[in-house]
């Protein structure tokens, strides 16, 4: 199954995901930021994050855990490559994420994304398929 | 054609009115000239229009100027004004790069001059300005609580540490410093953000231009601003970096909760929002006013380093340079002011995102230098075309809550942009057309080939013929740091 497609947006980029189950549209969302930020291919596999991320509603969670992964790219200078969201409580989520730290590469960075908005979010179950909608400003 | 049709009227040839219909308090006026029209029907920008108009305390209409384009929340180049009692504020109004903005030098070098040097001076400043994605200084890492004097203090703090002259800040809008901020309520994740990023250039769009005065249109009002044929000018456009970008973040989840908790009725959870008079409000607004004066430093410091730049490649000195500032103004605000609507002076919070302040002649906040021309206007185009400098209009004041337009806004997605230049060599095309540039990967090229973006001549014609600007020259550039 295609993780996300791409989708265009005069201003930004925005990002259609799929998953069978919930946690795995999560983690597929993850994996859509960074494929945009970098070519995720080539991500090595070095370190382990675990995050507990919260929000108020799943929306909100989705924007918080990607927000976070943004937040840990930017100040502490990681990169990810794979993601595996644990657990999907109504206000909770669980992950391991994992990664390495990125050095003076900067030609590892295809695009900047600023920040995670709510403009246009959905996440919905079409029959046994789980869509999210995320429109990212870069 | 988009599906979707809007109830537009015709105003005039540069006005289009939604009227009000359903849940808008008030009308959607659109500035455009009908073949640009026809382009704006076809993305979401006016659905966003019309969701602006539908936010409390909205005074007046829900404006847009011609770089109108698809945003989130609010549209880019909307501007909307909000009653200080009965309003609200949004982030979503003003945007992530809070005082995302531009500032425009001008110095005493004409393009003769300059011309030999030209590669090496466009080297020089892709050197001593760090630019491109998560671009930071390696020299300058702030302390939290140095970072946290710039947050109170802007442009004066950079001046303070030695980067330019106290005179460059008159010719800042709000003199390089919005009041109110405090740091305090700056969160510790925006504070690490800003740490190594204070000036620096970003990515995407941001760019330093270096460029010529090609053309004036009036010789008065020119030589006010300094500006003569085959001078050259450097215009600046770069924001709040990662800082800003928290800050918006961290405050569209207090606004979450203050919508629902004040029953405010949101039709895209990204234009949520709080009274202004309510402590969410205030304390937005607080710390926006950090990540303004975080950009108004930023422009500051950089500022200073194309002097050095300038001095080092021409090996001239700052009284042969003469590189001064002309003005700065913001792109992505939302500020406390002054209009007078039916008659009646009113304090008014005006949200402007992706739009310019255009203050007339003789208004207090017009530097005493451009008291008989108005509010400079600097309205930056795509890195193959024009830019152009304007002036603000009584028009302007009164119509727009003294706003016009901010560049030339894009037309193309990044996506179609890439697409677009595939098999093209950016760079090369540019330099044949005599401009240099720099950038630090080829994809950032790509996505801003000068296409993407609208004519900004129509662009800055709207604004001139419906009178809420006046064109004052038009500059070209020569050689351009993409971020």
């Amino acid at each position: 199954m295609q993780k996300y497609i791409l989708i265009d947006h005069t201003a930004d980029i925005g990002i259609d995901v799929f998953g069978a189950t919930l946690p795995e549209l999560f983690s597929n969302a993850g994996f859509a930021l960074f494929d945009i930020i970098t070519d995720i291919s080539k991500v090595k596999l070095t370190l382990t994050r675990k995050l507990k991320i919260t929000g108020i509603d799943k929306e909100q969670l989705l924007v918080n855990w990607l927000s976070e992964l943004l937040y840990l790219h930017e100040v502490e200078n990681l990169l990810f490559g794979k993601f595996t969201v644990l657990s999907i409580q109504e206000d909770q989520l669980h992950a391991s994420v994992r990664g390495e730290t990125l050095t003076e590469n900067k030609q590892a960075i295809k695009t900047e994304i600023k920040a995670v908005t709510y403009h246009s979010l959905s996440i919905r179950k079409e029959a046994h398929l789980w869509k999210a909608r995320v429109i990212f400003d870069v | 054609m988009n599906e979707k049709k809007y109830n537009i009227q015709k105003i005039d040839n540069y006005r289009w009115r939604i009227p009000r219909e359903g849940k808008m308090l008030v009308d959607g006026i659109v500035y455009a000239n009908e073949h640009m029209m026809e382009d704006i029907q076809r993305d979401e920008s006016l659905q966003q229009v019309i969701n602006v108009s539908s936010l409390p305390g909205i005074v007046g209409h829900s404006l847009a100027m011609p770089d109108i384009h698809w945003g989130y929340g609010f549209p880019i180049g909307g501007v909307a004004a909000f009653d200080v009692n009965e309003g609200v504020v949004s982030p979503g109004g003003v945007g992530y790069d809070i005082n995302c903005g531009v500032r425009l030098l001008k110095t005493g070098l004409y393009r003769v001059e300059i011309a030999p040097a030209l590669e090496s001076l466009v080297n020089n400043l892709f050197m001593n300005i760090p630019s491109g994605v998560g671009s930071h200084r390696k020299d300058l890492k702030l302390s939290q609580q140095e970072e946290k004097k710039a947050l109170k203090n802007g442009a004066q703090w950079a001046v303070s540490q030695g980067y330019g002259s106290r005179e460059d800040l008159e010719f800042i809008e709000e003199k390089g410093c919005i009041a109110g901020a405090d740091p305090e309520l700056i969160s510790d994740r925006a504070l690490k953000r800003g740490q190594s990023q204070l000036g620096t250039l970003g990515s995407g769009n941001h760019f330093i231009e270096v460029g010529y005065v090609s053309e004036i249109y009036n010789e008065e009002i020119a030589r006010v601003l300094g500006l003569e044929k085959d001078g050259i000018t450097i215009v600046v456009h770069t924001g709040s970096r990662g800082l800003g970008y928290q800050v918006c973040d961290d405050f569209i989840r207090v606004m979450i909760n203050a919508s629902k908790k004040y029953h405010i009725e949101l039709a895209d959870r990204q234009l949520c929002c709080a009274p202004i008079n309510s402590p969410q409000g205030r304390e937005y607004l607080a710390a926006m006013a950090c990540a303004a004066n975080y950009a108004f430093a930023n422009r500051q410091m950089i500022t200073h380093w194309i002097r050095e730049s300038f001095e080092k490649t021409m090996h001239i000195g700052p009284k042969d340079g003469r590189i001064s500032l002309i003005y700065d103004v913001c792109h992505n605000i939302a500020k406390m002011e002054e209009h007078i609507v039916d008659g009646q002076k009113k304090q008014l919070c005006v949200h402007r995102k992706g739009a310019t302040r255009a203050y007339p002649p003789n208004h207090r906040h017009t530097p005493d230098a451009y008291k008989s021309i108005g509010q400079p206007v600097l309205i930056p185009g795509d890195m193959g075309r024009q830019s152009y400098v304007l002036v603000g209009t009584e028009k302007a004041y009164k119509d727009t809550f003294g706003s016009t337009c901010h560049g030339a806004g894009r037309v193309m997605s990044r996506g179609q942009a890439k697409r677009t230049s595939r098999g093209r060599d950016i760079a090369q095309e540019l330099k044949d057309k005599g401009i240099l540039v720099r950038a630090d990967t080829r994809a950032t090229l790509d996505e801003e080939l000068p296409e993407a973006y609208k004519n900004v001549t129509e662009v800055v014609d709207t604004v001139e013929h419906a009178g809420i600007s006046r064109k004052v020259a038009q500059l070209k550039p020569l050689c351009v740091i993409k971020g």
